[in-house]
């Protein structure tokens, strides 16, 4: 029964995977990473540490997708498609990706795993133990730092995207626009300008 | 353990996930994009911890414990890049590789 869930969730966050990086939307390419985050909530059940599962549901979906989400609503047009890299260079990381999945599962089936068959409950107490212990192999100095970690980030990501000065970047490294736009532009504008008379005027009417 | 499933199973989903992060790496050329790479790689080095931690090592914690700060790292660099993101893109109007050649300012 393990067996078969297992092998479903693998599959989900596989197929999910590979559609979230290779989506051209870049919204639903966010949702599939979603899916893949909780499929990995479920392997953390199945694993019996109930805590971290609980930890990934809260952290990655409730939060990281979250943020994600919003920063592609405020920098992107939901319908605007990414542009698709070029075949050459698609193909030739996907060989360089799977030479190195070979590698690595050469490496992890030729390696005798020592697994011990006992199947221990993990509580969430004894990890709240664990990371609060200031004895030898205790945790507490690396949570201290997290916690300082974390407030630091809070604050640097305020001041990051509240923006500094506003400076333009590249008015000297464009190209002189052609002529015919110009006179195109020009021409645009003149349309617009009478079009804006001509509202004024009934308006004021 | 999960019961019916072997190590090397597991680890072999973890790497397939994490190639697939790696290739999304590469070939995307969108900064928001790559951010969703990045958290494919860095959860299935998690998983990996966990795994071991379960399958070799189950009277210890240090993997949990491991695993829970590379999570609030995660987190962390996650909250960074999106505001280095917004901020960008306050400032070229573009999220695109490309488009950001400017170091300073």
């Amino acid at each position: 029964m393990e067996r078969i869930i297992f092998y479903l969730l693998a599959a989900i966050m596989v197929i999910f995977a590979i559609a979230s990086v290779s989506s051209r939307k870049m919204l639903r390419s966010v949702v599939y990473l979603l899916f893949v985050l909780i499929g990995i909530a479920g392997i953390y059940f199945m694993a019996d540490y109930h805590f971290l599962a609980v930890v990934q549901l809260t952290v990655y979906a409730g939060g990281v997708v979250v943020l994600i989400i919003f920063s592609v609503l405020l920098v992107h047009h939901i319908e605007m498609e990414l542009e698709v890299p070029n075949k050459k260079r698609q193909i030739l990381t996907a060989l360089l990706s799977t030479a190195g999945l070979a590698l690595f599962l050469t490496t992890i089936y030729s390696y005798p795993f020592e697994v011990s068959g006992k199947a221990v409950t993990t509580t969430t107490a004894q990890i709240g133990e664990k990371l609060l212990d200031y004895g030898p192999g205790g945790f507490i100095l690396p949570f201290e730092v997290i916690s300082v970690l974390l407030l630091s980030v809070m604050i640097g990501a305020i001041i990051i995207a509240r923006g500094g000065k506003e400076i333009d970047i590249k008015p000297e490294r464009n190209t002189p626009e052609p002529k015919e736009e110009v006179i195109l532009k020009k021409e645009e504008e003149i349309q617009l300008k009478k079009i804006l008379k001509e509202k004024a005027s009934i308006e004021t009417d | 353990m999960i019961p019916g499933v072997s190590i090397t199973e597991i680890l072999t989903l973890t790497s397939i996930l994490f190639f697939i992060g790696i290739y999304g790496f590469i070939t995307r050329k969108n900064l928001i994009s790559m951010l969703i790479s990045v958290e494919l790689i860095l959860n299935s080095s998690v998983i990996n911890f966990v795994i071991i931690n379960k399958y070799l090592f189950p009277d210890v914690l240090q993997g949990v414990v491991y695993s829970i700060f590379i999570i609030a790292v995660a987190a962390a660099e996650t909250a960074l890049a999106v505001a280095i993101i917004i901020n960008l893109y306050r400032k070229v109007s573009s999220v695109e590789m490309k488009d950001t050649e400017v170091m300073k300012y």
